[in-house]
């Protein structure tokens, strides 16, 4: 069936609904973003995803121009966006390379973020700064046994009087293999369960650390993912964050911002497979017309932007509630199961739109296409987002 | 089993092979973007290559359900096997032994099973994929021969190939009519092989450019009548629908035996995570639709098999069990958690692999079209019967 009376679509900014609720400072922060993003990573991001990695100068530049420290406060060197600019920032990193978006989204949300959050002063004042300047963070959570059951890590933090003693693993670790900083969650109480856990944080060069090989991975290639290692590491009791047994809770609230930046991930690869899809979807012709044209093609142009309009509106609500200094994490569930499933919905059907071109490395959306898929799954899989909302709703009156 | 036991004997024979050989070949040629030379000779050396060439030529001449079962199997443990069986019969096999003059069939078949010899099929052009009546690769009259210039694009085998079927316009103008096929050696002066392209998955398979410059043929280099292309290709990939259905089947099987394993062995808040209904209903949406998929595929194959009309079902087949294969994949993937995005599991090669079936041999978007026109047809009487509805087929 053709759709002949479709008029021609304008070109219109994806974001275009949301500009009126920006302030002047917010947009700055977006457009400075975007402009590096499109010019800098964009260009590149089809070959870390090959390599396997991002070049050394090119973190060193996002660090000199303040990406590492996006949220830290200001006394440490950081700028201290707000969550709206925030998630802005990340959305235009996301767009133009996923991978890349995961550093920073880890080094900004869970390691420098908890640090901010739970540290005291002695504490940020030793690693934020270093944070900022460029020296990357890894957050150890997830054991080979330990996924979606976080509270069951077994990890084990010995008391050794003025430090810790740990011995275990951790697995698929952002980071890993560039990190300097380790915020590691160990066992402290064998028989706590939940509250047997703590946070510490440990320097890369700590005897009896190893790093493991590499993992294959079917996405966001650009970053680092690898298996730690830990037997009889000493990690002095300084470097402690919170209170023993404090560890899980500070792990869970600090997932609260993680998955908001997974939800912007998720929004990210989205709206760049969207963007590819309408661009291709009004240039490609086939039986004579763009394919743009035919009704098939543009309802799953609208499903789309539809979808993406949504997850935006999630987010938005979701850092909204963050910034009031209200408890967000039903939000910040809601914001990441939608935003993900959305983000695969969408890299799908661009792939599809661009039939046997979509399936060949040289068009972006291939790439989406793996990227999306782990939304659903770290930081909480679906299923763990699924838990969160539906306990949440049960609990109520 | 509605398909007799015969079939499911042969499952059992190919399984042991896809296991033992396939299986581990196939984590290897994801990593190395290479079809393994050593693979391919077992694959000619069990005549996987001409399942379909007639026992006159030599071949085992089976049917298409025991063949889309062959590639099922195949698929389970590697796509890249399963599309490259897939399209040396489907797409090479097929058409030569349903449309070759005598002397094509007498001089191409016998090598196919004797010598597993490898037919390419190239039909999709840069400019012409789901309108594959747009081929813009010309072959006009050069004495009593042909002169062909042009090329095709994402062509599965041409690296393996010992022969080449390329479609071309032999009367421009004519649209659809206006295409031939041509049959040819892979060692004609003229026609050359471009690199290999850089797939999201199937990367042991070989898919590249062909390039006809100035490519002279014979007369006789003609598959069928002039003008009959067009009409050819949509009977081959009819056919060749039920075996991208068939390995859309296998990959979604294959992905779907991994989660359920693991969701029995993996252990998370102190119970299997099979223990938790919502991995449970992933199984069971997972195993429902492949019962479902399965039973597509084998009717279409059935319905060819005797000779009736499956043009329908073996879309519906394709279109089908594609997009279950995604789904499977998909929720493989996510019943495993970080583990299914690693490639130590086959999930995610599966996944990335099943990807092409929603594409090849004809877009989802494609299938619906073709299923939609057959329903429409069939629907043609109360159309005439209420008038206003007549502007829907318009």
């Amino acid at each position: 069936m053709l759709l002949t009376f479709l008029p021609d679509i304008p070109d219109i900014e994806v974001t275009t609904v949301f500009e009126s609720l920006l302030t002047e400072e917010q947009k700055l922060l977006r457009d400075t973003a975007r402009e590096f993003a499109e010019k800098r990573l964009y260009p590149q991001a089809e070959a870390f995803d090959h390599a396997q990695g991002v070049p050394d100068d090119l973190l060193k530049e996002l660090a000199e121009l303040g990406y590492f420290g996006l949220t830290a406060p200001e006394e440490y060197g950081g700028m201290a966006i707000d969550q709206i600019s925030y998630a802005l920032v990340l959305e235009e990193f996301s767009r133009a390379c996923a991978g890349l978006a995961i550093i920073l989204s880890v080094q900004n949300t869970l390691v420098a973020g908890a640090l901010s959050r739970f540290g005291t002063d002695e504490q940020k004042k030793r690693w934020l700064p270093r944070l900022v300047a460029g020296e990357l963070g890894a957050y150890a959570l997830t054991e080979p046994d330990a996924g979606t059951d976080a509270a069951s890590i077994q990890l084990a933090a010995a008391d050794g009087g003025d430090h810790y003693l740990l011995n275990g693993s951790k697995a698929f670790i952002t980071s890993a293999g560039l990190a300097k900083i380790f915020l590691v969650f160990a066992r402290t109480d064998p028989k706590g369960g939940s509250r047997g856990i703590t946070a510490l944080i440990m320097e890369r060069d700590t005897p009896g650390f190893d790093v493991g090989k590499p993992e294959h991975k079917l996405g966001i290639r650009a970053s680092d993912t690898r298996a730690i290692s830990f037997t009889d590491v000493r990690v002095p009791k300084a470097n402690r964050l919170g209170a023993e047994g404090q560890g899980f809770k500070i792990a869970l609230s600090q997932l609260d911002y993680g998955r908001l930046g997974v939800a912007v991930q998720s929004l990210g690869i989205g709206e760049a497979a969207f963007a590819e899809a309408r661009k291709y979807a009004k240039v490609r012709h086939q039986f004579g017309q763009p394919i743009a044209q035919f009704q098939a093609i543009a309802f799953k142009l609208a499903d789309m932007k539809v979808k993406l309009d949504a997850a935006r509106l999630l987010i938005d609500r979701a850092a909204r509630k963050c910034m009031a200094g209200e408890r967000f994490t039903l939000e910040a569930a809601e914001a990441k199961l939608f935003a993900s499933e959305a983000a695969n919905w969408v890299a799908n059907e661009a792939v599809q739109i661009h039939g046997g071109y979509g399936y060949m490395k040289e068009y972006p959306v291939e790439r989406y296409f793996r990227d999306a898929r782990i939304t659903e799954i770290y930081e909480g899989t679906s299923e763990a987002q699924r838990i969160v909302i539906s306990r949440a709703i049960l609990a109520e009156d | 089993m509605w398909w007799g036991t015969k079939v499911e004997d042969y499952r059992r024979e190919i399984r042991d092979f896809a296991e033992r050989v396939v299986a581990p070949a196939g984590d290897r040629m994801d990593e190395s973007g290479l079809f393994e030379p050593e693979l391919l000779g077992e694959l000619r050396r069990r005549q996987l290559l001409c399942l379909l060439c007639p026992v006159e030529y030599g071949g085992p001449g089976y049917d298409t359900l025991t063949y889309a079962v062959a590639v099922e199997e195949l698929s389970r443990v590697c796509g890249s096997t399963g599309i490259t069986v897939a399209a040396a019969n489907s797409l090479g096999v097929y058409p030569v032994a349903l449309f070759g003059t005598p002397a094509q069939r007498e001089a191409v078949l016998p090598g196919t099973a004797s010598h597993g010899h490898i037919i390419s099929f190239g039909l999709t052009e840069p400019d012409a994929g789901s309108d594959a009546g747009g081929t813009k690769t010309t072959a006009v009259r050069d004495g009593d021969g042909w002169l062909i210039n042009g090329s095709k694009c994402f062509i599965t085998n041409p690296h393996l190939a010992e022969w080449i079927i390329a479609t071309a316009v032999t009367r421009p103008g004519q649209g659809a009519r206006g295409i031939s096929s041509f049959l040819f050696h892979k060692d004609t002066p003229g026609f050359s092989v471009g690199k290999k392209e850089n797939k999201m998955g199937l990367r042991g398979s070989d898919t590249a450019t062909l390039h006809f410059d100035s490519m002279r043929l014979p007369p006789d280099a003609l598959l069928g009548p002039e003008g009959e292309g067009f009409k050819q290709f949509m009977k081959t990939l009819d056919g060749g629908r039920i075996s991208i259905g068939a390995m859309a089947l296998g990959l979604a099987q294959g992905a779907y035996e991994i989660a359920a394993r693991y969701a029995r062995t993996r252990r998370q808040f102190g119970q299997p995570i099979a223990d938790f209904q919502a991995v449970q209903w992933k199984l069971a949406d997972m195993g429902t639709q492949i019962e479902a998929a399965r039973h597509l595929v084998y009717h279409s194959a059935y319905l060819k098999d005797r000779g009736e009309p499956f043009a329908k079902q073996s879309a519906m087949a394709k279109l089908y069990a594609s997009e279950v294969g995604r789904f499977c994949t998909y929720q493989a993937i996510q019943v495993l958690g970080g583990a299914g995005y690693m490639s130590a599991h086959r999930v995610e090669r599966h996944f990335r692999d099943v990807k092409l079936c929603e594409i090849g041999e004809g877009t989802s978007e494609i299938q619906r079209i073709v299923i939609a026109r057959h329903i429409l047809r069939e629907f043609e009487v109360a159309v005439e019967a209420a008038p206003h509805a007549a502007r829907v087929s318009a």
